[in-house]
């Protein structure tokens, strides 16, 4: 039985600079990078050597938590640095890219045929593990803690997102095929939500659901709430359409392919477009020379959760879209009480965005304002769709009380559940970090 | 070099001194900091406390400006009756306002200067910057005291207020009881003989007390506490052309306030509703008990209590604080449901004290701090309805 999901609680963040459908193949980088940051809650116990030749697909680092769970290289060339930071944790390992490109042959596999047992393996040979995450906790999932369900957004509502039905079109075989391998690691169902007329509906061996309403009806947080919220003790996991086609790929040619259409998005794009890269790829080969970066914020993935980078920097392990914005560290005169005709709020404190739903807005990384106390109260729970007190959630997780963080809802959320209630946060409080660290001590006291 | 950059370079400058506080204070007064998003979301909403607070101040100035016409009009009009027979003639003049402006607009820059000199201190002490709280304080707290308010009196007041009733708690948005409350209720308590007479809410009354050019400054509660009938119409009423607070009078107004604060988003109009309807309902009850008998007109409460249900709501601070200090989100109620529950009982206790209480015949404020104290306790239960709801679903799971 099929559940729609429709969302009245939200706020769709219309921004300039939506991708154009048109792609472009973006140069192969001379370095890559991959970064454990990527991979939250891992500790990376090295493989790769300095110096060392590797194909893609070939270890890099392992998990310190669990040994199979491997880290792959996304090209073959030589590892030519390990970026350490304080106490030598290990910040980024970097590639420098062969020519030609070598990969190593996992073999091909018929996902029908396969046992749950050989699934797992074969994800962990391959490297292919990290691409399913668990909740609670938002982390890379534990093989040991069989998930009740699997969880699958294919309907992207983040601001600019990648749209899934361009970015994935001619992909049906790969995600069918990941999709028949991975439904068999859980004795429950696998949930895929859906946009209105998707090709992800055609999908066999798996329940669709189709969502409806402002963002976050595309976060998969949303979508577990809705359909088969977390209760304590149980575990689900999450993969992305994009990853699964990867995992496709790998079983039906072998071979472990890191490439995917990246959406740049962002009013600094000149043409704001869609390009193919590899995970890890560096920012400046994959932008080329479509960025204005002047005084720019530049983010692997979207405003509301993407992490900052350079140009010199990498494509998130996960990320496809890179977004680019306007940087606003300048002064506004009278700021505070002015009447603001170019800005987004979800009030109408002299605020005019709700005159115009349908503009599109240029913003910049200004914070609007210095972080205070929580002040306003009502205003979360109106883009904040979970049966979840935010506000009560939010201040339990800073006082750490571990009894309420879990009785509130801790094991429901995600810290990207938190992007909407933070943008609007009159008091500038910094929600997501904030879930984060609960999430992390949770992890680290109650397992 | 423009101005911008000047305080830019002394921002820098002084950052990370003891007095950045101060400073900054004043800098984001003119110029909406540069600061950029690091870490979370990458962009943020328009929105911030100061822009939020700012609302609430313009909400208020229509009652402040009528508050001021008001305290010449009630001066002139207690002197010489007739005027009362044509309100909009008499009310709106230079020398109504002249009265205001000599007795009222003190009030306000006492309580702006004592209350942000306070906030200065304790954020250069404490380190933190200057919080927006006190600017909706600074404006509420001359509107609820009557005018002929002493200002020593009210400049004490504050620093109590201030320092007892939201610095101790670690400043805006940690406090327990609303601060303009509790500015009120320190007056009240302190100074009782002056602050609850008759005569303190019209202008002179009190000079002329006991002299050939003596007053009245009986307020409608007043009246009606002591059994005694109102010359003022039901208009009168509405409109504020009554006795009272600096700011409380004008039903009209205050309504008007209530529907900006509600289509701006500010205002919880969850609480504003709610508590009007728990205030009808109180006074619904006591006009019932008066129908049937239960009480006669010479009972010491037949006055406030044969009043129209109706006219509870137009009468004393009620309309006030149902809009602008009941809906305060830090003292108030903080979950939606909490909300509707924390508004009706401030209607229906606001009503019981007024009716009930012979010292002083008016419960508003009394009744918000009182639920102030019980909005963590409602919200505490309307959570546990949530966490009972998981713990639900986790057990039909498991069964």
């Amino acid at each position: 039985m099929s559940k729609d999901i429709r969302i009245k609680k939200g706020l769709d963040i219309k921004l300039v600079g939506a991708a154009e459908k048109n792609t472009t193949n973006s140069s192969l980088s001379s370095v890559y990078a991959i970064k454990p940051e990527d991979f939250h809650g891992i500790t990376p116990k090295l493989v790769a050597k300095e110096g060392s030749e590797v194909k893609a697909g070939d270890t890099l680092f392992y998990s310190k938590s669990d040994e199979r769970i491997l880290f792959p290289s996304p090209v073959s060339g030589k590892v030519t640095e390990v970026v350490r930071g304080a106490r030598r944790r290990v910040l980024a390992v970097k590639i420098a890219a062969d020519a030609t490109q070598v990969h190593t042959d996992f073999g091909k596999k018929d996902a029908a045929k396969m046992s749950a047992e050989e699934v797992k393996n074969h994800l962990f040979t391959s490297g292919c593990w990290p691409f399913i995450k668990q909740r609670p906790y938002d982390v890379v999932a534990n093989p040991n803690q069989a998930p009740k369900a699997i969880f699958i957004s294919a309907y992207a509502s983040a601001p600019l997102a990648a749209d899934l039905e361009y970015t994935l079109d001619g992909k049906e075989t790969e995600l069918q095929t990941a999709i028949t391998a991975i439904a068999k690691l859980t004795e429950g169902k696998v949930h895929v939500s859906v946009g209105a007329n998707s090709m992800f509906s055609n999908l066999s061996g798996v329940e669709i659901h189709k969502v409806s309403g402002p963002h976050p009806s595309g976060n998969v947080g949303t979508q577990i709430a809705m359909i088969d919220p977390i209760n304590k003790g149980e575990v689900v996991w999450v993969v992305t359409p994009q990853d699964l086609v990867v995992i496709g790929e790998l079983l039906l040619t072998g071979k472990l392919n890191l490439e995917r259409t990246v959406a740049l998005t962002g009013s600094q794009f000149e043409k704001p477009q869609y390009v193919k890269a590899i995970a890890g790829a560096t920012i400046s080969d994959v932008t080329a020379s479509n960025l204005n970066n002047d005084n720019t914020r530049i983010i692997s993935g979207n405003v509301l959760s993407g992490k900052q980078v350079e140009v010199d920097g990498f494509l998130g392990y996960y990320d496809n879209q890179v977004t680019a914005i306007p940087e606003g560290d300048d002064y506004e005169f009278f700021g505070w009480n002015k009447p603001v005709f170019d800005k987004i709020s979800a009030s109408r404190a002299l605020t005019f965005s709700w005159l115009s739903p349908n503009k599109k807005y240029d913003l910049d990384t200004n914070t609007n304002g210095e972080h205070r106390a929580f002040v306003v109260t009502g205003a979360y729970e109106n883009v904040f769709p979970l049966d979840i007190y935010p506000m009560q959630l939010l201040k339990a997780f800073m006082y750490k009380d571990l009894d309420e963080m879990e009785a509130l809802g801790g094991y429901e959320v995600a810290p990207e559940d938190f992007a909407l209630t933070e943008f609007i946060c009159v008091s500038k409080q910094p929600h997501q970090k904030i879930i984060r660290e609960g999430l992390d001590l949770m992890r680290q006291e109650l397992g | 070099m423009s101005l911008k950059q000047n305080l830019h370079n002394l921002k820098e400058k002084y950052k990370g001194t003891k007095m950045a506080p101060a400073f900054n204070a004043i800098h984001t007064f003119l110029y909406l900091p540069n600061e950029v998003t690091h870490g979370g979301t990458h962009i943020k909403a328009a929105d911030d406390l100061k822009r939020t607070m700012n609302i609430v101040i313009m909400a208020l100035i229509p009652c402040l400006l009528f508050g001021m016409f008001n305290a010449g009009y009630q001066h002139y009009a207690a002197i010489d009756g007739s005027l009362r027979d044509n309100v909009l003639a008499n009310f709106f003049t230079w020398d109504n306002l002249w009265i205001g402006i000599i007795k009222v607009l003190p009030l306000v820059i006492v309580s702006y200067g004592v209350g942000l000199i306070v906030e200065f201190i304790f954020a250069v002490i404490k380190g933190h910057e200057v919080e927006e709280g006190y600017l909706v304080t600074g404006m509420l707290v001359p509107l609820i005291v009557p005018v002929d308010t002493p200002l020593w009196m009210l400049a004490v007041a504050v620093v109590f207020g201030v320092v007892i009733g939201k610095e101790v708690f670690g400043g805006t948005g940690m406090n327990i009881l609303n601060p303009a409350l509790t500015i009120r209720a320190f007056l009240f308590f302190a100074y009782p003989t002056w602050m609850s007479g008759d005569k303190v809410w019209v202008y002179d009354a009190v000079e002329r007390t006991g002299t050939a050019d003596a007053i009245s400054g009986e307020t409608i509660l007043g009246s009606y506490a002591q059994n005694q009938e109102v010359i003022y119409s039901n208009w009168d009423k509405f409109m504020g052309f009554i006795p009272g607070s600096v700011g409380e009078t004008s039903t009209f107004l205050i309504l008007l306030g209530a529907a900006f604060l509600i289509f701006t988003k500010i205002g919880s109009w969850r609480i504003i509703v709610s508590t009007f309807v728990g205030a009808a309902v109180m006074g619904l009850i006591f006009n019932g008990i008066v129908n049937a008998d239960i009480i006669t007109d010479s009972s010491k409460f037949y006055g406030l209590m044969s009043t129209a249900w109706w006219e509870h709501l137009m009468i004393g601070g009620l309309a006030f604080g149902a809009v602008y200090m009941a809906t305060d989100p830090v003292t108030g109620s903080q979950t939606n449901k909490g909300k509707w529950i924390y508004g009706f009982l401030i209607g229906f206790i606001s009503i019981m004290i007024r009716v009930f209480n012979p010292a002083y015949p008016e419960g508003v404020f009394l009744a918000i701090l009182l639920m102030n104290v019980f909005a963590p306790t409602i919200d505490h239960y309307v959570v546990q309805g949530n966490v009972k709801k998981r713990l639900k679903r986790a057990k039909v799971k498991t069964a």
